[in-house]
């Protein structure tokens, strides 16, 4: 049974036709008390960074997932915004995220005389795993996924860093901390390979 | 690496799925779940649905419709079709759309861009803008499934849409729509010449010859195509066609 969180951040019908696809039972709740309950969690997003902060707290949500995750170490796997929420802040606002990662999110600095190289990073990329971890079990360098974004996530310690891709330079596609997962890509809109990622987070954490 | 967006383009009409040519004489295709399968299978990288009877029609998108879709796509997905304001964008992306396509309103309210682009990103607006040219060979935007004609020029309107935050703009030809004779090459290239976001080329595509085009010589981000994957044959046989990746990798890089 896996809880997917929704903070009124968009797109979270499409995670749950493709746990249900695998087999997975999912509920969607803005619940405290269910957050509190879950053995499994899926935070995803899609917009701005300061709104999700913002409706995470409106919505009394910040304490319960601070407990179960970071207290209860029950996994967590962080979609996109809901990825860039696990950081401490963001260029693209004020407010100090969850901060479990070590890690804050940037804007693209993309060079202006490539023409290829535009914003939002829209479209299919090849990603490196950096990181053999359970999440990537028959996963490689040839797999694409899917990814819609303006800013990504930085960071110094290089031990959190699972997988990069590249758009103009090589960036963090994914960083992950014991149960805290964390994609900046849309694995629900990855055909076989998001469907892979999801059924290895199903069924190891 | 990069990866250009082969982007299969079907229409709607309430809950079945259609193919017109120059934006007229629907003709019946079949069930869209069935399409979408299909395409699943194939490993689309992309899949548009745009409703042409619900502006006209003046009527909402059907949500429950839009929710079967969504549910059988594991591929991005976009749809546009009758979406007015930011509540209508919320409940569609809400039910597992990706991106929504705005045409029509965004013509009529441009500020409609900038709001949604706040709220849901600038990564989830797609405007769309259907263009036909006069008897003087001029291109001016169309809206209401391309029966009114504005003074916009298409150009003029995609700088406009990307200063008020669209993150992609989708350049379609009523003149090339259906007939499989190649894109508004012109058209195509005065868009992408002129923004820095997404340009993607729609209308009158035949197939991978001008993606292929459209992407190397165009510069495009993306191209779209509907005749030529539902398609087959001089005789237009329904039959639900994508190019393999080999193909297209072949054919693209």
């Amino acid at each position: 049974m896996t809880t997917i969180v929704d903070y009124g951040m968009g797109n979270l019908g499409s995670i749950q036709s493709m746990l249900k696809k695998l087999g997975e039972t999912s509920i969607i709740t803005s619940d405290p008390y269910v957050i509190e309950q879950a053995s499994r969690l899926i935070l995803p997003g899609v917009g701005s960074f300061d709104s999700g902060m913002n409706h995470l707290t409106e919505l009394n949500l910040i304490s319960s997932l601070n407990k179960r995750v970071v207290q209860d170490k029950v996994p967590i796997l962080g979609i996109c915004l809901g990825f860039q929420l696990m950081t401490k802040s963001s260029m693209e606002g004020t407010l100090t995220g969850l901060s479990w990662f070590d890690a804050y999110t940037v804007k693209f600095e993309l060079k202006e005389s490539i023409k290829k190289y535009v914003l939002p990073n829209m479209g299919w990329r090849k990603v490196s795993i950096r990181k053999e971890i359970p999440l990537f079990e028959g996963l490689d360098d040839d797999s694409w996924f899917y990814f819609v974004h303006n800013f990504h996530a930085v960071t110094d310690n290089i031990e959190l860093v699972s997988m990069t891709s590249e758009y103009g330079y090589e960036f963090v596609a994914s960083l992950t901390k014991d149960n805290i997962l964390g994609v900046q890509f849309h694995p629900e809109k990855s055909h076989k390979y998001g469907l892979r990622l999801l059924q290895n987070f199903i069924r190891y954490y | 690496m990069f990866r250009h967006r082969i982007i299969p383009v079907l229409l709607l009409d309430k809950s079945g799925l259609y193919k017109t040519q120059r934006f007229l004489n629907p003709r019946y295709i079949g069930d869209p779940i069935n399409a979408i399968r299909i395409f699943n299978d194939k490993e689309v990288d992309e899949l548009a649905f745009l409703d042409i009877g619900a502006t006209i029609d003046n009527r909402n998108p059907n949500l429950a419709v839009l929710k079967d879709i969504a549910s059988e796509c594991f591929m991005p997905l976009s749809f546009g079709g009758g979406i007015r304001n930011v509540e209508m964008i919320r409940e569609i992306l809400n039910v597992g759309v990706e991106k929504v396509v705005i045409n029509t309103a965004a013509v009529e309210r441009p500020r409609l861009i900038s709001e949604s682009a706040q709220l849901f990103g600038s990564s989830t607006i797609v405007i769309s803008i259907d263009v036909k040219r006069n008897h003087f060979g001029k291109p001016l935007v169309h809206i209401r499934g391309g029966r009114e004609r504005t003074r916009l020029n298409p150009v003029d309107w995609a700088v406009e849409a990307e200063r008020l935050g669209a993150g992609e703009v989708l350049i379609n030809s009523i003149d090339q729509d259906g007939m499989m004779q190649g894109y508004d090459w012109m058209l195509i290239k005065s868009v992408s010449d002129a923004v820095s976001i997404p340009v993607v080329a729609a209308g009158g595509a035949r197939g991978i010859i001008d993606f292929a085009r459209a992407i190397k010589d165009y510069e495009v981000s993306a191209v779209a195509a509907g005749s030529c994957f539902v398609f087959q044959g001089k005789h237009r046989a329904v039959l639900i066609t994508y190019p393999t990746r080999m193909e297209l990798e072949t054919a693209l890089y």
